[in-house]
């Protein structure tokens, strides 16, 4: 120990240089190791300039000579190694590739890939696996037109929260509408102005409200006649067409619930479909989506509003 | 000194070089307490890796970090990342218990317990079995480097380098599975962390065991510094018992009439005889006569050797002893049973009641019910209204768990877990999410219902979970 001098207790050491008559500097030196590791760090400092990315010059700057391996899909199809030097982004790369929970995860896919969906619904893990997948994929992919939880949007974007499908809720059918997109329409129907209001009314009574007067329906239901070929006779819809039920509490495209009491408003929104037809589109998703990935789709969108 | 305005005088260098310190070995009761210790915490570190231990799921360790399945198993105690609390917990029980036992007998921990103390101690052990004790080393220290000194003193360092090596690969054995790493260790296949963490660590025992020593307490520890906080007037530390040993006329060797207590204290010469046996068998290398220095780790091994001289000559022993300050200024015995001591320890004893009662009242399970908010609410086709909910159901036993749900406060309702399966099962320590559908008739204005959540596990194997939520209409 430094402090162990021959001093006689209670003096401190000075450097023996004394200012004005009677300042002096105590000599409290620096341990010597203390110097070595400032030094270490020095030492440190240069190795990491020859590993990593440090120095800018020009418009670029020094790369290091570490690197990072991962691998790209090349022209044909075939796996190449790519190699850059070290930076994070390359990393993120490799990890999404070659991490233990990348690797992890590609067994579950694996699952979802060879299983049935029947077999699926049947094992917890892998649903809730699928499903989370899913809600992920939606969030990219879907949530932009259909809302974040499948909510849809009245008049413009089907809501994939209810039960009512309009093309039917087999997972096949959601993969196929996924894979190749929709396009649906109804065409504009030319109803003389006299008979529209009634044609509301009883599209209106098809779904149980009350306060239309059966007179009037009854008249609408002659008009609904050239509407039955693809509505059905009863109005329950063809999901072969997409052509959606009328008889249930569901509106998708018309906001008759929007309406509240107000019957006039009603018939309006009715009316309004009725003379513009409808024209919408989902685009096919086939060119982005995996196979698996849209079967995890399906499955999210179909558990959102149950049977 | 020199006292001018010569600005060409000899600087005094800006660092200084650490003088190796060698210690001579000392027998006692102190030294008898630090070779228990040193076994105890030993046998602990070293061997608990190693002990297997028969559980449900997960490692069958005894103590083990399991950081890529976020859970750490200490025995038959398993917590998981929500029982986070329990380590907060003990950090603040071992803090009180420092403060409470620094203000009670000073700097114990240094002493004791630290594990620089240990291993500088293990590895001076190694130094005096290779080149013998104090005399022999020092005498190593001076000789040119021959191959005397080649030999014993490359020796010491590669017994050090064993020890810092198993010391390192013990730690990382914490945080796999000992028996596993091991093989993959030496046949290079374990992960890199495994190599990071046992290089490092083996590197700083070596170093701070094998070189720094004492420098480590003396400029790197902060527990060393603000330990002294604590201290009081009646805190017992190391002192040497000024008063008695220098007298009035100061300390003096033994001579021809200073040799009986009565011829010394005829003259007013104190009781050391200065026999430098207590700087000797310093480990930070101070001289404990000085007074109380933050150099200090107070091991006791002073009181142990002054003990003996004393003891060989028949005098009364505790020249170097635990007093407190006021003990030497006034001679009155410290009251242990201070305010600080009683608060500080109803603080420990508090904290230790709250952990234990913290581990011992863990839930076996716990749920959460998550309303789905986009949307709110769905009208369905046949009318009624749905509302969907994330329930995640916490399984911490080590057994599977069968749960039977049931939606409270919405008679009518129709309930629906998504999936085609009975019941909600958590298999044994894990987790599991469902998304459950309730679906209920509008009710004429009813804006929002409350609901409970109520999980019956089937064989009731724990108390019945709720968890509130509510219901929305419109």
């Amino acid at each position: 120990m430094s402090q162990q001098t021959e001093n006689k207790k209670g003096q401190v050491e000075t450097t023996g240089h004394v200012w004005d008559g009677d300042l002096r500097e105590y000599n409290n030196p620096l341990p010597r190791w203390w110097l070595w590791a400032f030094y270490v760090t020095i030492v440190f400092s240069v190795v990491y300039w020859i590993l990593y990315p440090a120095w800018p010059y020009g418009d670029t700057y020094t790369k290091g000579i570490s690197s990072v391996e991962y691998t790209v899909e090349g022209e044909n199809g075939e796996e190449k190694t790519v190699s850059e030097h070290w930076n994070t982004r390359a990393l993120f790369t490799r990890d999404m590739q070659s991490s233990p929970s990348a690797l992890a995860q590609q067994e579950w896919v694996g699952k979802v890939q060879d299983m049935s969906f029947e077999a699926i619904e049947q094992d917890p893990d892998t649903l809730q696996f699928a499903m989370s997948v899913g809600h992920a994929t939606f969030g990219d992919f879907c949530a932009a037109c259909h809302g974040a939880g499948g909510q849809g949007n009245v008049g413009a974007y089907p809501n994939l929260a209810d039960n009512a499908w309009l093309y039917g809720n087999s997972y096949e059918t959601i993969v196929d509408k996924i894979n190749n997109g929709i396009q649906g329409m109804m065409p504009a129907q030319n109803v003389a102005d006299d008979t529209i209001d009634d044609l509301a009314k009883y599209v209106l009574s098809l779904s149980g409200n009350a306060e239309i007067s059966g007179e009037a329906a009854s008249r609408g239901k002659q008009a609904f006649a050239s509407c039955a070929g693809c509505h059905g006779a009863e109005g329950k819809g063809n999901e072969a067409l997409g052509a959606p039920n009328l008889t249930d509490a569901i509106w998708g495209v018309a906001d008759v619930p929007g309406c509240g009491g107000d019957v006039a408003c009603k018939t309006g929104e009715i009316t309004h479909v009725v003379n513009n037809g409808i024209q919408r589109q989902m685009p096919a998703f086939g060119e982005r989506l995996s196979e698996t990935q849209m079967r995890m789709l399906a499955i999210y969108v179909r558990q959102l509003g149950g049977n | 000194m020199a006292n001018n305005d010569d600005l060409s005088y000899n600087a005094e260098p800006l660092y200084a070089a650490r003088e190796p310190i060698h210690p001579k070995a000392i027998q006692g009761r102190f030294r008898r307490f630090k070779n228990i210790v040193l076994l105890v915490a030993y046998g602990f570190f070293f061997l608990l890796p190693w002990i297997r231990w028969d559980r449900g799921v997960g490692p069958d360790q005894a103590v083990m970090f399991d950081i890529p399945s976020r859970r750490y198993y200490l025995f038959d105690l398993v917590i998981h990342p929500q029982d986070m609390f329990l380590l907060a917990g003990f950090l603040i029980l071992a803090a009180w218990l420092l403060f409470f036992v620094t203000g009670l007998v000073g700097r114990a921990f240094c002493g004791y317990f630290c594990f620089q103390t240990l291993w500088t101690d293990l590895f001076m052990k190694v130094e005096a079995l290779v080149q013998g004790d104090r005399n022999k080393r020092l005498r190593l220290e001076k000789q040119p480097w021959n191959a005397e000194k080649l030999t014993k003193k490359g020796l010491t360092i590669a017994i050090w380098t064993g020890i810092a090596f198993w010391t390192g690969f013990t730690f990382t054995a914490y945080w796999a599975d000992a028996p596993q790493l091991f093989v993959d260790f030496f046949t290079l296949d374990a992960v890199k962390a495994a190599y990071i963490s046992t290089g490092i660590l083996t590197a700083t025992t070596l170093i701070f065991a094998g070189f720094a020593r004492e420098q480590v307490c003396i400029y790197m520890c902060p527990y060393a510094r603000f330990q002294s906080v604590m201290f009081d007037k009646e805190t017992l530390v190391v002192s040497y018992d000024a008063k008695r040993g220098e007298g009035e006329a100061g300390r003096e060797s033994l001579k021809q009439g200073l040799m009986t207590l009565d011829e010394r204290h005829a003259q007013g010469v104190g009781d050391c005889i200065d026999c430098k046996l207590c700087v000797q068998v310093c480990p930070t290398g101070i001289d404990i006569r000085d007074g109380l220095q933050l150099e200090c780790i107070s091991c006791g091994l002073c009181i142990d050797a002054c003990d003996q001289i004393m003891t060989k000559r028949g005098w009364p022993t505790g020249l170097i002893r635990y007093a407190s300050e006021q003990e030497l200024e006034t001679g009155e015995k410290p009251n242990l049973l201070k305010f600080r001591t009683i608060g500080y320890g109803l603080a420990t004893f508090a904290a230790t009641v709250l952990l234990l009662y913290g581990i011992f009242a863990r839930a076996p399970a716990d749920v959460s019910v998550q309303q789905v908010r986009q949307p709110l609410f769905t009208v369905m086709s046949s009318g009624e209204i749905q509302n969907n909910y994330n329930v995640k159901i916490n399984n911490k036993l080590q057994e599977k768990l069968e749960f039977r749900l049931a939606v409270e406060g919405l008679p009518d309702a129709e309930v629906t877990v998504v999936g085609d399966f009975e019941g909600l099962s958590v298999p044994a320590d894990s987790s599991r999410k469902f998304l459950v559908h309730v679906r209920a008739r509008p009710e004429g204005g009813v804006e929002r219902k409350d609901l409970e959540f109520v999980l019956t596990e089937e064989d009731g194997r724990i108390e019945p979970m709720e968890y509130d939520a509510t219901f929305v209409f419109r």
